[in-house]
């Protein structure tokens, strides 16, 4: 009986909040701010609005992204970008520095662990990083409608690969190959739920690794992190168990973020009076989060992230075909 | 070549362990230079209550906004240029972010000396040259932004 009134009452909570970020009020907001003249005015006495909305809206950000299994980035870029003040340049950095911030606090424990496998993730972040240095410089090098209408366009389709795509505990590999083998990239992990040892090994590692260009491209260009495009590839495509490719993501998050993170700080795109109140807001949300997945159903909140995250990639559409001129 | 436990490696834990604590210390380092910078105690560059006028602009646009206006430097201060203005709460910020994105550099470049001692060659060659590639974004040389 307790239970379930502490379901509802979670469930409530959480369509409370996502109703909010999805409310047209938002859309306002931005549309208004995007009105501020270019001359700057004197000071604002309600300077202090922004980053309290801001740690508010990441912190529920941070309990939904742990309840609907996706990263902080894939949620931070798309709904800041869409329904606050901030240009996208500042949102694709701080979005990245919310995304490197989860990975440093979840690696250490990870690697420890060993679910996160650092030889697994040695080769793929090194092309990973590289082609995220890239796709933070063309992303900063392209008009923003532009990024704006690709970002609004890859959010619809990690939707889609949210809707369709499978997972499996612990994929069939029949044989681990050539490159694989030479890189030793196997090990063993004990798994608390299935009460046995897995020894795992992976296959089809060069078009495995091919793919991480684009991953990494994309996770620059639009600081998402890439957490919603390492897992499948890792998973399904290369073979590793379900736990080493959802660790092993998350650990290399903090790899390819780093590249692409000083890129953006190098060009000045670090405004801290963004980028603290978001990683603050994301991870006390993480941690509370944490706590209300014992209680809360994963399927209706995952719903949820995908309707936040559908809303948010049409809004981003719009934006950049509003400034093309073509709606 | 070593046999397969349920142990992590050798590496995996020494790399583990510096990250936990440049983490820790990054995190640390962030909170207290926010609360030194919003709460005025430090001088900042931009003043908060003028920042909101500011960040909807493009970045090139945002530098050259605050260059004109407040610093009156050369350049726009991209790059490491912020380390020069580390007196002032809003730069002295860059700082912790600064660890937080270069203790993965450390990470690696504490790594590959024990994978090559122990014959590793392939993964020691792939973690020198991820640890390059992070070096040159970091420095500004790939990328732009350093001067």
């Amino acid at each position: 009986m307790q239970t379930n009134l502490t379901e509802k009452a979670t469930a409530l909570f959480v369509s409370l909040m996502c109703a909010i970020m999805l409310s047209p009020a938002w859309a306002l907001a931005s549309e208004t701010a995007a009105m501020v003249p270019d001359v700057p005015a004197a000071g604002d006495p309600g300077w202090w609005k922004w980053p309290v909305i801001l740690l508010v809206v990441t912190f529920v950000m941070g309990i939904i992204a742990v309840l609907g299994g996706v990263g902080g980035g894939v949620l931070f870029v798309p709904i800041i970008s869409g329904f606050f003040p901030f240009h996208l340049d500042f949102v694709r950095g701080a979005g990245l520095l919310v995304a490197l911030s989860g990975a440093l606090a979840a690696g250490p424990g990870l690697l420890k662990a060993n679910l996160a496998s650092l030889r697994l993730a040695i080769p793929v972040a090194l092309i990973a990083a590289t082609m995220a240095i890239v796709g933070a410089m063309v992303g900063l090098a392209l008009p923003t409608h532009i990024v704006q209408l690709a970002l609004g366009g890859t959010i619809l389709g990690i939707v889609v690969i949210m809707l369709t795509a499978k997972k499996s505990a612990v994929p069939d590999v029949p044989a681990a190959d050539n490159l694989s083998s030479a890189l030793r990239i196997c090990g063993i992990y004990h798994d608390q739920a299935m009460k046995q040892d897995i020894n795992w090994k992976i296959h089809r590692t060069i078009p495995g690794l091919a793919t991480f260009i684009i991953i990494g491209f994309m996770a620059g260009m639009f600081g998402l992190g890439a957490g919603w495009a390492n897992v499948p590839v890792l998973n399904l495509m290369m073979g590793a168990p379900l736990k080493i490719s959802v660790a092993t993501s998350k650990f290399l998050l903090s790899i390819t973020d780093t590249s692409a993170a000083w890129i953006y700080m190098n060009k000045g795109c670090v405004i801290p009076m963004m980028v603290v109140p978001s990683l603050i807001g994301i991870m006390l949300g993480s941690f509370v989060g944490v706590r209300l997945l014992k209680v809360a159903k994963p399927t209706f909140i995952r719903w949820m992230v995908i309707a936040i995250l559908g809303f948010a990639g049409l809004k981003a559409m719009h934006k950049g075909l509003t400034v093309m001129g073509i709606i | 070549m070593s046999e397969l436990t349920k142990e992590a490696t050798e590496e995996q834990v020494l790399y583990a362990n510096i990250l936990e604590k440049g983490m820790f210390f990054g995190l640390i380092s962030m909170i207290v230079t926010f609360a030194l910078y919003v709460f005025g105690i430090m001088p900042a560059v931009v003043p908060v209550g003028e920042i909101a006028n500011y960040w909807n602009m493009p970045v090139d646009q945002y530098l050259a906004a605050i260059n004109d206006n407040f610093l009156h430097m050369e350049h726009a201060p991209t790059g490491w240029a912020w380390l020069g203005l580390l007196g002032n709460g809003d730069f002295l910020n860059f700082l912790p972010v600064a660890i937080l994105a270069g203790i993965t550099i450390l990470c690696y470049a504490a790594i590959v000396p024990g994978l090559f001692k122990r014959n590793d060659k392939a993964m020691g060659a792939m973690a020198l040259a991820t640890a390059i590639v992070l070096f040159l974004a970091a420095s500004g040389i790939v990328g732009g932004g350093g001067h």
